[in-house]
């Protein structure tokens, strides 16, 4: 039975595992990975696999990649799968394109995704919508990577987060991964997408080790797009994210189980087309919803989901109102006092939490902890 | 039948100064007409080169009826269109191309089919060039089913194999051009890329990117500026600092061409393919050439410029006419045979605008079809949260 299940698992290497297992070697085990390596393998793998695969972008070659999440592929590649571009975002974007509607299959890099403002239009007018407007003559098989949103200390032009501007679009498909595992399964199954797909990282997450199973490092795992991920089971309240603030809203789900409140933390994985059908099925357990991101309110991904839930059959299942924990609706400053406090925070998370499942917020008051509901200390962190 | 001969070829030797032409009299002829003959065309303006495109063209009796059939279709088919336009039959935007047919004819003449083509909105005239119906281009400006792109994208977004369209927005379709010549070049293909864009859009700066990364990685890509003077109702001299627009690719040597020309724009794109299938990277042309119609059918063109400048060129330098003559003046085609093509062309388009007005418009479940391609049938949120939408690959 043990050498069946490892044949299974080893795929390729069946009869390799089979004979290990005979002279009672063990199978793989899983492996701590980074954020970062995890893309890079991605990526060295897919392009190994197809000859069409090739990356451009700034620096990604001779520098190994701004963040170095290309490391090592224009060593093993060259220069012509792995090309270093200009700075020249609109023009380099363009020509991905091109390159995709003539059989090639890129990934194009924005350094971040702020420069890649510079590009919009050809994202979504030559890449989106030319599907359609082709009534199916002319497909766009490209994958725009690069990390989104918040970092540190890189002030407002450089921290915005674009996940409702491109998952507003369609024709786009929007991913976003937390974990190593998401990473890697999300950027294989995006470059084996023949649709233009929007990938976004994080740059805080780059340098962070998740483990991978044996599964996730096979050369052929890849994590489907459009389905999201119960990273943590609960019954009292859902918490729904995407990015680094899943992290976020797991380690708040771990203080308040200590309390007695059970969290079950949803991670979208993808933000287009939205997995609403787990989020309802969850919001019909728990009764309860709470949306975390890292972008501003107004339009994002939250309102989006709690607009879905209003309109779905979880709606009648709601024990209090869905509100959402968003970045501050602000440019990001600088100092890191204030940045701190531009993004949200554990503590943020459990206070809605809090409110939502109206459990008493515990308050300093004349040197006492007492608990209260009122209004007045709504303001108070616990 | 001798004493035909005789006439023509005396006919003929006393026509030897006109046009320039050297006709070569073929003995066996079934008509009598030319088979062939050598034009003097214009000396091109060349930057950075060291010569330019010949400065005459060979034409043989059969491309020369077959560049006329051509223009001339696209010709028709254009002012269908117009009429078409103001019966209010087709909406939106509608670019005319009539007075530019040379330069489309010219390219074409001077590329292969399993080259490139990428252009901006006034591409009817490419959607021809490249392989599309007039049946299936006048559906689709129409909006219905039997479009080229199944009504769903218009004036604006045809499509045909190794055409990509038809697009939008000003400028974009340079860093795509550039882009579809990264494949050729990647694909080792010996194939090529044209990307054409406009007077206008020459000001853009992402053509400029484009010029940077095509010249860095010596890509296969013709660049064309078809230059008619004016970009929507701004003259050239009030939009760009610099009007040589042949030298604007800078480091990227450049051609400036006789627009209206078949036979110059031919030399033209064949001195450009060569260069650029011999791995030197790419090259810039500049059509000079010119727009009867207003920009699009909501310009009547003549709040810009005068009559008698659209009068002038019309008279002076119309590019069929000027085939016309070239062909009747060295025996190459009879009137009457020139006729006969006028009047297949002319059924041919009133056929295509009968089945235009006639063919139904795209059904109501194609709605939201070719979202994505290769994808398992999903639902797309309708106008209100009721209505689901199916949506297929």
């Amino acid at each position: 039975m043990a050498a069946l299940r490892c044949f299974l698992r080893s795929g390729k290497n069946a009869v390799a595992a089979g004979l290990r297992r005979e002279i009672h070697q063990t199978a793989p085990a899983s492996l701590q990975v980074t954020v970062r390596d995890a893309l890079n393998q991605a990526m060295d793998e897919e392009l190994e696999r197809d000859d069409r695969v090739f990356l451009l972008g700034e620096e990604v070659a001779q520098y190994d990649g701004a963040y170095k999440v290309s490391r090592g592929l224009w060593k093993k590649y060259g220069d012509k799968r792995i090309i270093d571009t200009p700075i020249t975002e609109m023009g380099f974007a363009g020509i991905a394109v091109g390159s995709a509607m003539a059989g090639l299959r890129p990934i194009c890099e924005f350094m971040t995704f702020n420069f890649s403002m510079q590009a919009i239009d050809q994202v979504i007018n030559s890449a989106a919508k030319t599907y359609y407007m082709s009534a199916g003559l002319q497909s766009v098989p490209i994958v725009f990577r690069g990390p989104n949103g918040a970092s540190a200390g890189v002030a407002a032009q450089h921290s915005q987060c674009f996940a409702a501007w491109y998952g507003h679009c369609p024709g786009l498909k929007v991913v976003s991964p937390w974990n190593s595992e998401d990473a890697r399964g999300l950027l294989k199954s995006a470059i084996r997408d023949d649709n233009p797909v929007v990938f976004l990282e994080n740059e805080l997450m780059y340098g962070v080790p998740f483990e991978l199973s044996e599964e996730a490092q096979s050369k052929d795992f890849t994590v489907p797009i459009g389905k999201a991920k119960i990273e943590r089971q609960g019954n009292h309240i859902t918490l729904v994210s995407h990015s680094r603030m899943v992290g976020h809203c797991l380690d708040a789900a771990a203080v308040l189980a200590k309390e007695g409140i059970e969290c079950e933390v949803i991670n979208l994985r993808t933000i287009r087309p939205m997995d609403i059908e787990t989020i309802e099925a969850s919001v019909i357990k728990t009764n309860h919803l709470v949306t975390v991101e890292g972008g501003w309110p107004q339009f994002g991904v939250g309102a989006e989901i709690c607009a879905r839930i209003m309109e779905g059959p979880a709606f009648n299942y709601l024990d209090a109102p869905a509100v959402r924990v968003t970045g501050v609706d602000i440019p990001m400053p600088y100092a890191k006092i204030l940045e701190d406090h531009s993004v949200p925070q554990i503590k943020d998370i459990m206070f809605s939490v809090k409110k939502t499942l109206n459990v008493p917020l515990r308050v300093k008051y004349r040197g006492h902890i007492l608990l209260c509901h009122c209004v007045l200390c709504c303001s108070v962190s616990q | 039948m001798r004493k035909m001969l005789t006439i023509i070829s005396t006919v003929l030797r006393g026509n030897a100064g006109k046009n320039g032409a050297r006709a070569v009299v073929a003995a066996r002829t079934y008509a009598d007409f030319t088979q062939q003959a050598t034009f003097d065309i214009k000396k091109c303006d060349v930057h950075k080169l060291e010569e330019g495109p010949p400065l005459t063209s060979t034409l043989t009796r059969e491309d020369g009826l077959k560049y006329y059939r051509t223009m001339q279709t696209m010709r028709r088919m254009e002012l269908k269109a117009d009429q078409l336009y103001k019966q209010k039959i087709i909406r939106g935007f509608c670019h005319l191309y009539d007075g530019q047919e040379a330069c489309a004819v010219g390219i074409e003449a001077g590329i292969n089919l399993t080259d490139h083509l990428i252009t901006a909105y006034r591409a009817h005239g490419y959607t021809l060039t490249r392989g599309g119906t007039v049946r299936e281009i006048m559906a689709e400006l129409t909006g219905r089913r039997g479009g080229i792109a199944k009504g769903k994208g218009g004036s604006m977004h045809m499509y045909a194999k190794n055409f990509y369209g038809g697009n939008g927005i000003v400028g974009a379709q340079v860093p795509l051009g550039a882009g579809v010549a990264l494949a050729c070049k990647y694909q080792e293909k010996n194939e090529l890329c044209v990307c054409l864009y406009g007077d206008g859009a020459a000001n853009q700066g992402q053509i400029f990117e484009t010029y940077n990364m095509a010249s860095l990685w010596k890509l296969p890509c013709i660049f064309i500026c078809e230059n008619n003077k004016y970009g929507m109702g701004t003259s050239v001299e009030r939009a760009a600092a610099s009007t040589d627009y042949y030298k604007r690719g800078d480091f990227i040597p450049g051609l400036r061409v006789d627009g209206m020309d078949v036979l110059c724009v031919k030399e033209a794109t064949k001195f450009a393919a060569d260069f650029c299938r011999s791995g030197k990277g790419p090259i810039l042309m500049e059509l000079q050439t010119y727009r009867y119609h207003g920009h699009s059918m909501s310009d009547p063109g003549v709040s810009y410029r005068t009559r008698e400048e659209i009068q002038e060129v019309r008279s002076k330098s119309d590019p069929i006419s000027m085939l016309k003559d070239r062909m009747l003046n060295n025996n190459m085609a009879s009137v009457e045979e020139l006729k006969e093509i006028d009047i297949e062309v002319r059924k041919e388009i009133e056929d295509a605008a009968q089945f235009a007005t006639t063919d139904p418009e795209p059904p109501l479940e194609d709605l939201c079809n070719h979202i994505f391609y290769n994808e398992p049938p999903m639902d797309v949120r309708g106008t209100n949260p009721w209505s689901k939408l199916k949506s297929m690959s």
